[in-house]
């Protein structure tokens, strides 16, 4: 028994044409739907105190009216963390698109257990060193990084479409294998060969060739056409990364070892919640064609904490930019620099950080672009974080009064201003946080 | 000879730590690559606080991974710069002379 387990996205904002592809063609048991950044959560926190019917990827109803038909006809089983902040509101609304589809009897379980607002309190945040009940009104959002306790449950009950919040990202691939496998949940090995095809697979396109193609050094074939990545996984957890025939993109061992450290840490224990996966060992063989054969992940017992991330408001920052080109153009987009720091500093008093650069010269490379010749153009940038909307607003109409006030020659000004929410984290014990679910039918 | 010219990167971000993945193209260039690019190299480099980089090896894949703490003002959410996850890095460190 092999289970295909594909991705249906690798961030909020990806693309669908392929998940639909993905959907109508791959022959999967599983289509995974990866959404939730850092902040994305916060964001849905606060957007569900405005609504209680909100709180949840305001990508879901899209992303489903997209794939649910295709993926009815082929009996592909959908599990996603686009519930954020309100699972339940997000199953709901898939059930309203499945119906309004002639779905019926479509089974959706919302998965909850994540939030853990109500009990922070004393957790120590180690960006901020101090416990979350100090940031006061200021904490917007807490949220457990969970494991597959939850959605495998769900799966068990017979779920088609899982909706979850907060889960660590692996964990989402993860949880379709224990169900379909029957692994033990202290399998170390085989839980940390799933969370490898987790890691491989998470962010979708970054294993096909996307974030990938250098021209004249690394060519991907057809990018503007890319598939995304599906595995075949055996029941030892051992798996094929591929994708399908006839899309853009590539699958290599130079794309898989990439991806295979990615925000990763020591590849020796990434830290997962129901397992220590080890890719020490990890090799990529090249069977075929966008064919490769991954062997050799291994795993550790969990540590039996959770990672917390908590979302806090802290303040806002203002941007604007305008362009100078021509001989002589960093040297007026210095003093624009000057202008607008000198024009701020009557509300020092509400900005904490500033920063001006010019963009095509410094703003990356830092002094390496201050050493180089002078480019034909550049943008000049300045940001800063503010306590107070006002004092950030500011900060975008003192780039727009360059315009009239500021050196010769500036043009194409834009600016804009967003609330800041900090992200800080602390870690909880395994065992306070339990998760549920909640079947319902189209 | 730049690093680009043997190796290729990848570059990811947590929180407020940076990590950027550096990868030997061809099985016989990965002695050369495993000792040049030492954690105080990389440090020097990006301009990264020295004792801020922790280098890790996957032989078998002929591959290093540079994990620099401190290294994103602060983090995603909060900070000002321009490229605020960090992704650019890993092409400026192939930069490099060998």
């Amino acid at each position: 028994m092999t289970v295909r387990i594909g991705a249906g996205a690798g961030f909020s904002g990806d693309r669908i044409e392929p998940a639909v592809d993905l959907a109508e063609r791959g022959e999967l048991d599983f289509l995974i739907f990866e959404c939730l950044a850092e902040r994305t959560i916060a964001l849905a926190q606060q957007a569900k105190l405005a609504d209680p019917r909100a709180g949840y990827d305001t990508k879901l109803e899209r992303r489903m009216r997209a794939v649910l038909p295709a993926c009815r006809r082929a009996g592909t089983r959908i599990v996603t963390n686009m519930g954020a902040a309100n699972p339940a509101a997000g199953a709901e609304a898939v059930r309203r698109v499945a119906r309004e589809l002639g779905l019926t009897g479509l089974k959706v379980a919302a998965v909850t257990g994540d939030d853990v607002f109500d009990r922070v309190g004393e957790l120590l945040l180690a960006e901020t060193g101090c416990t979350a009940g100090a940031l006061g009104e200021r904490l917007v959002s807490a949220n457990a990084y969970t494991g597959v306790a939850g959605i495998v449950a769900a799966l068990d009950a017979g779920a088609e479409v899982v909706i979850c919040g907060r889960a660590s990202d692996p964990a989402l691939f993860l949880a379709p294998l224990v169900h379909s496998f029957g692994w033990a949940m202290d399998d170390w090995t085989r839980l940390g060969r799933g969370t490898l095809v987790g890691h491989l697979l998470e962010c979708a396109a970054q294993v096909t060739g996307g974030y990938f193609a250098d021209p004249g050094f690394k060519d991907v074939p057809d990018l503007a056409r890319i598939g995304f990545p599906l595995a075949e996984v055996d029941p030892d957890g051992d798996a094929v990364i591929t994708k399908l025939a006839g899309t853009g993109g590539m699958v290599t061992r130079a794309t898989c070892t990439e991806q295979l450290l990615y925000e990763i840490h020591d590849p020796a224990a990434y830290l997962q919640p129901d397992v220590v996966a080890d890719f020490t060992g990890v090799t990529f063989e090249e069977i075929g064609p966008d064919r490769i054969a991954v062997t050799g992940g291994a795993g550790h017992p969990a540590t039996g904490k959770l990672k917390v991330a908590a979302g806090y408001r802290d303040g806002w920052i203002g941007e604007g930019q305008i362009s100078y080109a021509g001989s002589g153009c960093v040297a007026r987009g210095r003093l624009a620099i000057e202008i607008v720091g000198a024009r701020l500093a009557a509300c020092n008093g509400e900005i904490d950080e500033h920063r001006g650069e010019l963009i095509g010269y410094d703003s990356v490379a830092g002094q390496t672009g201050r050493d180089s010749p002078e480019p034909p153009e550049i943008r000049m940038r300045y940001a800063a974080r503010c306590r107070t909307r006002d004092a950030a607003a500011r900060v975008a109409e003192e780039v727009e009064g360059l315009y009239l006030c500021g050196p010769s020659g500036g043009g194409g000004v834009t600016g804009r201003i967003r609330e800041v929410i900090g992200i800080a984290s602390g870690l909880m014990p395994s065992g306070s946080v339990s998760q549920s679910f909640h079947l319902i039918g189209a | 000879m730049k690093l680009r010219d043997i190796a290729h990167s990848r570059t990811g971000d947590k929180g407020d730590t940076t990590n950027i993945a550096v990868i030997a193209y061809l099985p016989e260039d990965w002695p050369r690559l495993d000792a040049a690019l030492t954690e105080q190299r990389v440090a020097e480099h990006l301009g990264a606080a020295p004792g801020s980089v922790t280098r890790y090896a996957l032989p078998q894949l002929h591959a290093l991974n540079f994990v620099i703490e401190q290294a994103l003002a602060g983090g995603v959410t909060r900070s000002l710069a321009l490229d605020a996850h960090g992704k650019c890095r890993g092409a400026t460190l192939l930069d490099a002379d060998l």
